[in-house]
């Protein structure tokens, strides 16, 4: 079994690899970070710009292979991914982002594991009822909506709520409030203020799609007949879909969460645009805008890292949960 | 039967139950169990399907009550209305009532106290009945915790390894922790009986028990039936499509068709003189092993009628050869015979054949066999043989660097010969082989190792030309008879298919497609249609319709009757052999249903784990079987005649089939011979070491050292 989930991770881990470099070929053949020195008045001199490019490795004279080698040997001799176009390393950048994000995205994908799981289990078991068309009409709506929409909708609401309480219940700009003096649990509960909104709008994107599959999932087990078995030894319906519907249900349910923790993560992006925080989807977007190929490839490193994560754990869950897999 | 007032009638519309009063003398009932006039009816788009239309039955305690029918017939239907599992959207109406009390109308929670204690239920299949991520102990721990709330857990695992013991699960400490998957269906199916008498209860419904099983699985399965309703005394209802599982075992049995009991008493009343067409028609269309082979079957013409749109009077009427004009505008109720208190029957004319002014062996014409002039005529030559046939699989590890950790013997070196006009017939419990060798025959490639050879030609030798051109004479007709037709194409195309291929002009096509549908029985004017316009015999007869297309000598029949009701069946093993004897076809058929296979074959191999034990011709190995094998398997055959069954004696096998890819030394069958068990030290060993070559005992050819000695065993 040990042995499965380490060839598993290997497996990961070579995509991971693949998907770094390509993100690094990709970027240095569209982005042109010459041009962010072009416009500027007075234009540096050619020289000027040639030697910050080469000093960053993305200059677009030396061939693509050339500059991915050094970015290679650099990482794995001196573990650097290089410098930002700010001349800061990327690494460095990262480390003071990487927290926030994953704040973030874990109690994100948490809460909306679980709401997605009850609500999927209960549409299905009501089907066709109006609490299930209310589920599966809300999942349509939010999984319709960019999530810049669903942000921009809740920093709304949270304003509303917050002019009819006269008090600045929610806030929803950045991670915490600059300057603000107390002591720990003053700190925790601004921050977790801050958190409020950004997590309600990832977990309510990744709970409409998980509700979705869990939903399907569990109308399968539904009429499956080890539920009429357990219902003939003594178990009323409602117990016999939680004890054994809802455990077999769940089993297909931890495959979909390896594929779609990537879809969280790009819309985590857009989300901490939105709510303002400085976390590695920020720096995602920002490094394209900027034509930053190190933090580009940086920021593309992360994401591959989380989901090789997610995909290794999305293995090790299945097997805990399928006795029929396990070897 | 009482009526009491329908007062609640307008106050529950969707479960118009009688009052629930348990206590009324009215409603008492001196039964364990008393089904009245109950009616189930599924509401559909297309209209409401009634798939139970009143049956009334009691059962009494400690008695075995058998519950006969078709697919369809509400049998299922019913018993699932007593344990309340039916889905919410079936309204039910009539009363069920269990030790004096009425469950209808009941909330889940109160019949959840019951179900498992008062009543349990062991469903069709184990495949699927269990939770698979749950242990096998752990189920069974659950059903008693469930209803003892005051029992440790520890003592719940200690009382599910003795209930495995009870039900013969060997070494039953370590298979407790073992999960659903990693148990055969046969041990599934003693854990879930295992779960049924967990709690003692006074009532255990079997609902078709041993149908997904062999032969031999089921003869045990029927023993550890027996064994739990002795121990717990429970009463047994036992719901199945077979006669001969019931003749042996139950006290009294009723007949269900179209939602109804037609006919209901003891046992030896209903298959010693039965007074319903109906049942009459499904005992003589029922191959039997100790008639099969001297007579023709009477099959029972037509189909049971769709519950949907059920015309007026008795549901039997159009397939009924003695129905007259009553019958087909009343429906006759269940009226007790004269003379015999437990023996009633729902027919009009049930005191004519009762008193005997109606003949029961005269009521269904026995078919004509083919006519001399229309037999055709057979040169008598080896039209397929089979030397050394081997068929191993790798069994391979890892996926990078593979590497193989085991061979699965399949096939193992089997011989046989078919000359044309005869029939061969290959039995075995499934996983012995018999598909992998059709396979391995249809393929006309060169075999792994040893030889095939059709019409005394050598495959192997072939060019691909030629084994196209031969691919005319050996045709094939599968199990499913819905799955192996293309449901998109009308049914000319299919049958025409196999012409196709062989470059046949248009023209020539669709006459020759009209020439075998005319042939195998059917209509050539619903050649245009599809599929599912068909019943499940029709559509078997469109699969022979399109083996026969291209003029083959060699079908092989892979298990072609066995998909099919018991009253369809008799026609399809008619028309086989009377296209047998017209064509002059050599059939190679495979089947697991022994009684089907000693009415049709001429010759029998018995396959175990890839070999063949035992071969020769079909009179004398199911008369006088000389390997214990054999002999096991055909005496774990039911036999649907009370009194045969109540006599004979059944060898059961222990245990399962080994796997194939065990590597069993000696004879392979000695783990499981029952005459191994019987032999001296000596004898034995030689079973231990030496793998038996097969020799001629009697007649037939058998692999056994100690075939001289199977006396012993009886």
């Amino acid at each position: 079994m040990i042995g499965f989930i380490v060839k598993r991770f290997i497996n990961y881990a070579i995509l991971s690899a693949i998907a770094t470099l390509s993100a690094y070929v990709l970027a240095s053949l569209i982005l042109n970070p010459a041009g962010r020195y072009l416009g500027r008045n007075p234009r540096p001199s050619d020289e000027t710009i040639n030697a910050i490019l080469n000093g960053l490795g993305v200059n677009p004279n030396t061939p693509v292979v050339a500059r991915l080698w050094t970015w290679l040997v650099n990482l794995v001799t001196h573990g650097s991914l290089g410098d930002t176009i700010h001349n800061t390393s990327v690494i460095s950048e990262m480390a003071a982002r990487a927290g926030t994000s994953l704040r973030l995205l874990i109690l994100g994908t948490i809460i909306a594991a679980i709401f997605g799981v009850v609500l999927g289990v209960w549409g299905a078991v009501r089907q066709y009822k109006a609490s299930d068309q209310v589920i599966s009409y809300a999942s349509f709506t939010i999984l319709a909506m960019p999530s810049f929409v669903i942000g921009i909708l809740l920093m709304i609401m949270a304003t509303g709520l917050n002019n009819i309480l006269g008090m600045q219940l929610i806030s929803f700009t950045g991670e915490y409030t600059a300057g603000l003096d107390g002591g720990w649990w003053t700190l925790f509960l601004d921050r977790a203020a801050h958190l409020l909104l950004p997590t309600i709008s990832l977990a309510l994107m990744g709970a409409a799609g998980y509700s979705r599959y869990q939903r399907s999932a569990m109308l399968d087990v539904l009429s499956a007949d080890y539920i009429r078995t357990a219902r003939s030894k003594g178990r009323t319906r409602g117990s016999a879909l939680v004890r054994h519907g809802v455990r077999v249900a769940l089993i297909p349910m931890s495959t979909y969460f390896a594929y779609s923790f990537a879809t969280v993560l790009a819309g985590a992006a857009v989300t901490e645009l939105v709510f303002s925080w400085h976390g590695m989807g920020e720096m995602l977007v920002q490094a394209i805008t900027e034509s930053d190929i190190n933090a580009f490839t940086g920021a593309i490193l992360f994401n591959a890292i989380l989901v090789l994560i997610a995909g290794t754990l999305s293995d090790v869950v299945y097997a805990a949960l399928d006795p029929r897999v396990r070897v | 039967m009482t009526n009491s007032a329908p007062s609640l009638d307008s106050a529950s519309p969707r479960l118009r139950t009688r009052p629930r009063h348990g206590d009324t003398p009215s409603n008492t009932s001196e039964h364990l169990l008393e089904v009245r006039d109950l009616r189930v009816t599924f509401p559909q788009p297309g209209g409401a399907v009634t798939a139970v239309r009143g049956v009334n039955y009691h059962v009494d305690k400690g008695e075995f009550l058998g519950i006969v029918g078709e697919s369809g017939s509400g049998k299922s239907v019913s018993s699932l209305a007593v344990m309340g599992l039916l889905p919410s959207s079936a309204q039910i109406s009539g009363d069920i009532l269990f030790e004096g009390r009425s469950l209808l109308g009941r909330s889940d929670r109160e019949l959840s106290k019951l179900r498992g204690e008062g009543i349990s239920i062991i469903f069709q299949d184990p495949l699927s009945a269990l939770t698979p991520v749950y242990t096998i102990g752990t189920q069974i721990a659950e059903a008693l915790q469930l209803h003892d709330r005051n029992l440790s857990k520890l003592a719940a695992n200690a009382r599910a390894v003795e209930l495995l013991k009870v039900v013969g699960i060997p070494n039953p400490e370590r298979r407790a922790q073992a999960f659903p998957h990693e148990f055969s269906g046969g041990m599934r199916q003693r854990a879930m009986i295992a779960i049924a008498i967990a709690n003692n209860p006074r009532l255990i419904i079997a609902d078709e028990p041993t149908t997904a099983l062999d032969v031999t699985i089921q003869a045990q399965i029927l023993e550890v039936l027996q064994k739990a309703k002795d121990l717990t005394g429970a009463a047994v209802v036992l719901i199945t499509h077979d006669l001969g599982v019931v003749a042996g075992n139950a006290d009294r049995i009723a007949v269900m068709y179209a939602g109804r009991i037609v006919e209901t008493g003891t046992v030896d009343e209903v298959f010693h003189a039965p007074s319903m067409p109906y049942t009459i028609g499904l005992l003589r269309s029922m191959p039997n092993l100790a008639t099969a082979g001297h007579t023709r079957l009477v099959p029972l013409e037509g189909r049971p009628p769709m519950l949907s749109n059920l015309a007026p009077g008795c549901p039997f009427a159009p397939r009924c050869p003695i129905a007259i004009d009553a019958c087909r505008t009343t429906e006759p109720p269940l009226t007790p015979i004269s003379g015999k208190p437990l023996n009633a029957s729902a027919c009009l004319r049930v005191d004519e054949i009762a008193s005997g002014k109606l003949n029961r062996t005269g009521i269904y014409p026995v078919p004509e066999p083919v006519a001399l002039e229309e037999r055709a005529e057979i040169v008598p030559e080896s039209v397929l043989g089979v030397e050394g046939l081997v068929r191993h699989f790798p069994l391979t590890k890892g996926s990078v660097f593979k590497h193989t950790i085991g061979t699965v013997r399949a096939v193992d070196g089997i011989s046989f010969d078919i000359r044309s006009g005869q029939t061969l017939g290959l039995v075995g419990e499934s996983g012995c082989g018999k598909s992998t060798t059709i396979m391995e025959i249809l393929e006309l490639a060169k075999p792994q190792s040893g030889q095939i050879m059709v019409n005394g030609r050598d495959v192997a030798a072939m060019s691909t030309k030629e084994r196209r051109a031969l691919r005319r004479d050996i045709q094939v007709v599968f199990q499913d008879p819905m799955a192996s037709l293309d449901p998109r194409l009308p049914v000319q195309d299919i049958v025409a298919e196999p012409l196709t291929v062989h470059g046949v002009p248009a023209r020539e096509r669709l006459q020759k497609v009209r020439d075998v549908l005319d042939l195998v029985g059917l209509d050539p004017s619903m050649a245009s249609r599809y599929p599912h316009e068909f019943s499940g015999g029709q559509r078997q007869r469109i699969g022979i319709a399109r083996a026969l297309v291209t003029d083959p000598k060699i079908v092989v029949l892979d298990e072609p009757v066995s998909a099919l009701d018991v009253s369809i069946q008799a026609g399809v093993i008619n028309l086989l052999e009377d296209l047998q004897e017209k064509l002059g076809l050599s059939y190679l058929f495979v089947a697991h249903d022994l009684a089907v296979v000693r009415q049709i074959a001429d010759n029998v191999a018995v396959m175990y784990l890839g070999r063949i034990v035992e071969s020769g011709p079909a009179e004398d190995i199911f008369n006088d079987p000389q390997h214990p094998y054999t002999r096991a398997l055909l005496s774990a055959v039911p036999v649907p005649d009370p009194s045969v069954e109540r006599t004979r004696r059944r060898i059961i096998l222990e245990g399962d089939l080994p796997s194939p890819t065990e590597d069993i030394t000696g004879c392979n069958f000695r783990t499981r011979c029952p005459l191994y068990q019987l032999m001296d030290a000596a004898a034995q060993e030689q079973c231990r070491t030496a793998d038996p070559e097969r020799r001629i005992v009697k007649g037939s050819s058998v692999a056994c050292h100690h075939a001289e000695h199977i006396g012993l065993m009886s």
